[in-house]
């Protein structure tokens, strides 16, 4: 069952130094509030996992707490580069950040395979790729029913997986709604989970179209962090904000500017910070 | 119409190549564009797809991100990733795949990869996402990218997504069953694969562009089909279309400065 708890239990119990975290949300529900955490803790040696690493994981690899990361698209989307990504393997700066690379496909089928409990995904993928040449992770299985040769990668198996999510009940009951990403099977695969929800509710119900319920028994901790997904965004909730992604590109370039916000913006925050942007009204296209 | 810009013409022209029947796996940016257009102008039954899940999206503003709430807003409905790419995309059931790159080489391979060695990269760029999936499951695959020298290069530093591999019967001979890529439109100019050696040659000219600055602006010793065509210039209404989104687009994603 879950526990409902702070953003600083929640994480304090369940992330340890040298874990195996995916922080999931493919461009919706991100769980800006639970890195930050994270990186307010000083937890290091972490081992990162994220089908898209955005500005997140920039913001843990640029302060040192990654020694690695398993992703398989690493940009700013629609905007471009990650700085402070590019820096730790380019430069090696702070640290050197030891990465294993998959596409979508394939790391989509990996977090399945984990929450199946199944050693490896299976997939029609990597065909006339270059990656299986520099991914010792990228094998190959025959079919043994029609002899077609299909790319194996391993399953994912996080130690910890947070994400954010609407809403969840009393008992921890959690429900996702809109662009559901790759979040239920993130959890399902973890062997401990973190849910920062916007709002606590007595009720799910009604749960509306495309909506995803993780039940309390599947998850480790739920804490309530309102506006915890900002700069991302929480279907209903509040909109994206597209201008701090692109704004992101410039504090992101410049280590300096870079140390500066984290300071100003993470570690002398809090997590209550985000309520400010949890009431801004979704903007919906007319 | 006769002012417009190259990459007004190249986006207007990949838009062309779009009809209704298609079922479309989308890129973000000169991709995403494209395909809006088509559906803004000839063809409003179009189906597009994000890779985020959203499967039949109309987006009023052209995303930032493959994830952007417009996508979910508009969509016919929302499958998660996994599903997204194990049922819709490996199943078969997606007839045309838009992508771009910062890389292409002669038979439509693309790198969105690293520039240089890949343990010690001159560049890091984001990597493949979706792409090496799309390119070989989808129908076939239509490449929007400007021409230049260091986007059209004669040997890529690495292939993230493959095209026509080696050329020939390349895809064949590793059991692919889709076309792959078919076009590649370019601001200057459109490309179509050889018949036979898959090689990417020159089919049409944008209007007021010459084969010298093709040759020019092209890594490799670009070819030339048998017989060249000129693009049509863009209609007003494809052209009043296009900067109606952009307009659009912009406002809104530069709309919550304060947010910065």
């Amino acid at each position: 069952m879950a526990k409902i708890v702070s953003l600083a239990e929640a994480v304090g119990d369940n992330v340890r130094d040298g874990d195996i975290v995916a922080m999931e949300g493919f461009t919706h529900l991100i769980p800006y509030a639970a890195g930050h955490e994270v990186i307010r803790q000083g937890r290091k040696d972490l081992y990162l996992v994220r089908m898209t690493p955005d500005i997140l994981y920039d913001q843990l690899i640029g302060v040192g707490a990654a020694r690695g990361m398993k992703f398989s698209w690493g940009g700013n989307p629609g905007v471009g580069s990650l700085h402070r990504f590019r820096d730790a393997v380019e430069n090696q700066w702070p640290r050197p950040l030891e990465i294993e690379e998959h596409s979508h496909a394939a790391m989509a089928n990996a977090y399945e395979a984990g929450a199946a409990n199944l050693p490896f995904a299976t997939l029609r993928g990597y065909i006339g790729a270059d990656l299986p040449k520099v991914n010792p992770n990228i094998k190959s299985v025959t079919c043994p029913f029609t002899g077609e040769v299909l790319a194996a990668v391993p399953a994912i198996r996080p130690d910890v997986t947070i994400i954010h999510a609407q809403r969840a009940d009393r008992k921890g009951n959690v429900l996702i709604e809109g662009i559901v990403g790759v979040q239920k099977e993130a959890v399902l695969a973890a062997r401990r989970s973190i849910v920062t929800v916007e709002e606590i509710v007595d009720e799910l119900n009604p749960p509306s179209p495309n909506s995803l319920v993780l039940p309390s028994w599947a998850i480790t901790a739920v804490a309530h962090v309102p506006g915890g997904a900002f700069p991302s965004y929480a279907h209903g909730y509040y909109p994206r904000s597209n201008a701090f992604y692109i704004g992101w590109d410039e504090i992101a370039r410049d280590r300096d500017s870079f140390t500066a916000w984290i300071k100003q913006n993470v570690l002398d925050a809090k997590p209550d910070d985000f309520a400010k942007h949890a009431g801004k009204p979704a903007v919906k296209a007319a | 119409m006769s002012d417009f810009t190259p990459t007004e013409m190249m986006t207007i022209a990949a838009a062309r190549e779009l009809s209704n029947d298609d079922v479309c796996f989308v890129g973000i940016g000169a991709p995403s564009a494209a395909c809006n257009v088509a559906r803004l102008t000839h063809a409003p039954d179009i189906t597009l797809i994000y890779e985020s899940g959203t499967v039949g999206t109309k987006p009023d503003v052209l995303p930032l991100s493959i994830g952007d709430g417009e996508l979910c807003d508009t969509a016919l409905f929302t499958v998660s990733v996994p599903e997204m790419f194990r049922y819709w995309l490996q199943g078969g059931r997606i007839t045309t795949g838009f992508l771009g790159g910062a890389q292409i080489d002669r038979f439509a391979n693309l790198n969105t990869t690293v520039v240089g060695p890949y343990d010690h990269p001159k560049v890091r760029l984001p990597g493949g996402g979706g792409a090496p999936e799309i390119a070989s499951n989808c129908g076939r695959i239509f490449i929007t990218m400007a021409l230049s020298k260091r986007g059209f290069v004669e040997k890529l530093p690495f292939i993230t997504s493959m095209g026509h591999g080696e050329g020939g019967d390349h895809r064949e001979r590793l059991g692919m069953k889709t076309k792959g890529p078919t076009r590649v439109i370019t601001d200057l100019c459109i490309l179509e694969p050889d018949p036979g050696t898959k090689e990417l040659t020159v089919v049409s000219i944008h209007p007021g562009v010459t084969r010298e600055q093709i040759v020019e602006n092209c890594g490799w010793a670009i070819r030339f089909a048998g017989e060249v065509i000129e693009t049509p210039a863009p209609t007003e209404l494809e052209l009043n279309t296009l900067r109606d989104i952009n307009a659009r687009t912009k406002k809104a994603h530069q709309g919550d400065k304060e947010a910065a």
